[in-house]
């Protein structure tokens, strides 16, 4: 039953999406405002089917209807509630279908959001849209069947795959990643639209800027969870491996984060179109990439799914995206030169164009080293692998400059910069900057690399703090009031300007954190008899013993380390080995205690690797990591800033006192009297 | 902050399109880069990452093993079955695709059991009540079902996933291998095969 409701609804609705595509582009085409309105309202209904198909499998997982052969394989009697739930988007097909939601779901906050105002692009965007989900429902009606049956239902399921059953942030970092990657269909629907139509000005970008601030948003907390979940699942101590799946979830974020920036450089100088055009293009294009490398069996990963027939098709949509999306642009190439060019080097849009061209620099290293195993087979016929150390050799001095033109930039002026200007501003965050490395080295540290790290972080830091500060003065200055009001009269005055630096002041932290948890991280492999204990990272480290809990769909085996400090027990580690029965290698837990101001920021990480007969001994690996919770307290940050920037600004009554702070270009009000126009 | 307004800016009204030779010429040269991701793309999709040299075994003397028969509690020794074409295959109660395989197993053993083929089943990362519990419901579990404690033995036939199948010769040699599914005129081939080795 639950195979015929759900297979149904996604052929209709595949259906339904391609009339979308048609009827959006034929009434585009001919101007034709009914079939526009009927393509517009055809959103509820694909939207609606797509839900179906969604619960329809969720109800299955819950009944443990073990005759769907997708919940035979991922889900089990004795996997808890939260677990099926989650078993949803924990294997391929199931992923697809909440992508389908997903995608819909964007689809119809489109058609709703454009139902009165609507720019002469919104029909050919809405098109792109259909078509993109169309293609997406095409993957799971005709090249895989997630609601496929089995002849004779087993008397239980398999499970999920116990890596994805072990930890809660399952629930959270695949949607979000999700609500990222296919958040970018928007302003690539918009940007297509404007190369069908020609309506070439910065108009698409206004209309899309807060789509994509969304999306990014997503798309940067989806990859600090992931590294959260890697710390807290894996067991090896680090969160940050440059699997090729973790790289291709980085790449649209790098692209889509040059794009955030460069935009600005066209809403205020006309610059730049071919460019923004191309890294729209470029993020969509990534995101199919991503999902063609982790669907298709192309590269070998932890993320890889189990192989399917899908492979073929998302090379044919990538290479459609990227013909229709670049041909387009160069078909148009004329049409969109700029409106000006770049008066000084020093001066805003010079900064911006030399962060985009290092996060450019960053996406193809990165890309390369991700698609270099390939590259290597198809010249050479040798398997290769590309490892962390060219990552971090490439990519971290790109970092440090990136990091250098994020303290500058915000401080410039558009167009007329100039050196002796900078220097006046720059004041304080040099000395800022001179006195860390000036008291790291006296202090005896000789990690160049972590020196110039912290030093530059200061500097920034100090830069886009004296940058708020500014802002919050003028405030002050012009309308009164205490320090607090002022600031968030400032910040909501101006939230893109705030948004970007706290975002910025974010990064600072997490650049902090990685250079301070890889420069003095340290770790140990140690086997130790019951009662005994060895000295680790200026603690002792006391095995104590191991206890058997046996839960339903697990049996978990816990060990016990005792942290003792100065002959004190200050804590107490407790990893874990889980054995599943469907599964004879067992899943580590690692425990971690937390870092607390008091020893420095320091995280204790254990995790267990075996564990003798009843216990007599066991052998752990110890990881010692300073700094690195900061890791994700900046990430936290750069989401809040993004939201701050994210946040609508409330409509202001006709004849309001104008802003001291505020550019018009930066109040979406206008974008929609532009559009209405 | 020290910005300026910026010029309102007029939308651009669409200007009708002619496609001249330099447009086109600008057109390909850009496709260029994307169509050489896509043939690299191409390639790999050719290709399978997780392929292990399972060719290394065609061939190659069957390890030995001494397994505990689940029905009968009895040890089976491979080398018991010495003049015997052996089908062996690891499989797992949670396995959905090895109870899509098991008919035609059923069939296979149904066909040539008499005729001296030995049906051998390995249990793979699977508890004895497990397959006690795939068995139950009225399903053919009659050959040899071995317990694999360690998963020692199907370390040693490269066993990557369940269902595999290995085929082995009257003298004891590897002669093929099926990842996936068996389907029953593989196993009927493969049979042949080893039969007409022999004579």
């Amino acid at each position: 039953m639950a195979s015929v409701i759900g297979t149904f609804a996604l052929f209709l609705a595949l259906a339904v999406a391609a009339y979308g595509a048609v009827a959006s582009f034929v009434g585009a085409r001919s101007r034709n405002a009914l079939m526009v309105e009927s393509a517009r309202t055809t959103a509820w209904s694909l939207t609606a089917l797509v839900l179906i198909a969604n619960v329809t499998m969720l109800v299955a997982i819950l009944a443990n209807d073990f005759s769907l052969r997708y919940v035979a394989e991922n889900s089990s009697r004795e996997t808890p509630t939260f677990f099926k739930v989650l078993a949803l988007w924990s294997a391929d097909q199931g992923s697809l279908l909440l992508w389908n939601l997903v995608l819909s779901g964007y689809l119809l906050a489109v058609a709703i959001r454009f139902r009165r105002r609507r720019p002469e692009t919104f029909p050919w965007a809405l098109g792109v849209m259909y078509v993109v989900s169309a293609f997406y429902l095409l993957l799971v009606t005709v090249a895989t069947h997630p609601f496929g049956t089995l002849a004779r239902a087993p008397r239980d399921g398999r499970g999920p795959l116990p890596l994805l059953q072990n930890h809660p942030l399952m629930a959270a970092h695949p949607p979000m990643l999700y609500l990222g990657f296919i958040g970018m269909t928007v302003p690539f629907a918009f940007g297509m639209a404007a190369l069908f139509t020609g309506r070439l000005s910065d108009q698409w970008i206004r209309i899309t800027r807060r789509w994509t601030m969304f999306a990014w948003v997503c798309l940067t907390a989806g990859l600090f969870l992931g590294s959260l979940w890697s710390y807290s699942v894996l067991g090896w101590g680090g969160y940050w491996a440059w699997d090729p799946v973790e790289n291709i979830a980085l790449l649209p974020w790098l692209a889509s984060t040059a794009f955030l920036h460069s935009v600005m450089v066209q809403e205020r100088r006309g610059m730049l179109k071919v460019w923004n055009l191309s890294l729209i293009v470029a993020t969509f294009g990534l995101t199919v990439f991503g999902t063609f490398l982790t669907r298709g069996s192309i590269l070998s990963s932890v993320h890889s799914f189990a192989q399917s027939a899908v492979g073929p098709m998302y090379l044919a949509f990538l290479l459609i995206v990227l013909c229709a999306g670049f041909g387009l642009i160069a078909a148009r190439s004329k049409q969109l030169a700029g409106e000006s060019h770049i008066d000084r080097l020093v001066s805003r849009e010079g900064v911006f164009l030399g962060n985009n061209i290092l996060l450019a620099a960053l996406t193809f290293t990165v890309l390369i080293g991700t698609v270099f195993p390939l590259l290597n087979e198809a010249l050479t016929g040798t398997k290769v692998s590309v490892g962390g150390p060219y990552f971090d050799r490439t990519a971290a001095p790109v970092m440090l400059l990136l990091l250098f033109l994020m303290g500058i930039g915000p401080l410039l002026p558009w167009r007329v910069g100039s050196a002796r200007y900078l220097l006046q501003r720059l004041k304080w965050p040099v000395w800022a900057g001179a006195l860390t490395i000036a008291g790291m080295v006296v202090t005896g540290v000789r990690h160049w690399a972590a020196v110039a790290a912290f030093g530059l972080a200061a500097f920034v830091g100090v830069a886009t703090i004296v940058e708020m500060a500014r802002g919050v003065r003028a405030q002050r200055r012009a309308f009164g009031g205490g320090v607090a009001r002022s600031a968030f009269g400032a910040v909501s005055r101006n939230r893109r300007l705030y948004g970007g630096l706290v975002a910025h002041l974010g990064l600072v932290i997490v650049i902090v954190a990685i250079t301070w948890s890889s420069t003095y991280a340290s770790q140990k492999e140690v086997t130790l008899a019951r009662g005994a204990s060895t000295s680790f990272a200026g603690y002792e480290l006391k095995y104590t013993g191991a206890a058997v809990r046996p839960e339903p769909q697990r049996t978990v085996f816990v060990a016990t380390l005792q942290i003792i400090k100065d002959g004190r027990t200050v804590g107490v580690l407790i990893p874990s080995l889980n054995f599943y029965p469907s599964s004879q290698d067992p899943i580590g837990t690692p425990s971690i205690s937390k870092g607390t101001p008091f020893n420095g920021f320091h995280d204790l990480y254990a995790s267990l690797q075996t564990l003798a007969k009843k216990g007599t001994s066991a052998t752990f690996r110890m990881f010692s990591n300073p700094g690195v919770m900061w890791l994700w307290v900046g990430g936290a940050v750069i989401v809040l800033g993004g939201i701050i920037a994210l946040w609508p600004v409330r409509r202001r009554p006709p004849g309001a006192v104008p802003d001291v702070a505020t550019t018009a270009s930066e109040e979406p009000d206008r974008v929609e009297a532009e559009v209405t126009a | 902050m020290t910005d300026a307004q910026p010029e309102p800016r007029q939308e651009s009204q669409p200007v009708p399109q002619r496609w001249t030779d330099r447009r086109w010429r600008v057109v390909v040269i850009s496709l260029v880069p994307v169509l050489l991701l896509a043939a690299l793309l191409g390639f790999g999709l050719g290709r399978n990452p997780r392929a292990t040299p399972q060719a290394q075994l065609i061939g190659k003397p069957a390890p030995d093993f001494a397994l505990k028969d689940m029905h009968t509690g009895k040890t089976v020794h491979l080398s018991d079955f010495r003049g015997h074409p052996v089908v062996l295959n690891f499989w797992a109660s949670w396995c959905v695709d090895c109870s899509v395989e098991h008919p035609n197993l059923v069939g296979a053993w149904q066909r040539f059991g008499n005729e001296g083929t030995v049906f051998l089943s390995v249990l793979y990362q699977d508890t004895p009540a497990g397959a006690a519990g795939f068995c139950s419901k009225g399903v053919v579990c009659e050959w040899p079902d071995l317990y694999d404690p360690g998963g020692r033995t199907a370390l040693n036939y490269g066993v990557t996933g369940v269902p595999e199948t290995v085929f082995i010769t009257p003298d004891g040699r590897i002669a093929a291998k099926q990842i996936s599914v068996a389907s029953y005129p593989l196993i009927e081939r493969r049979i042949h095969q080893m039969a007409g080795e022999r004579a």
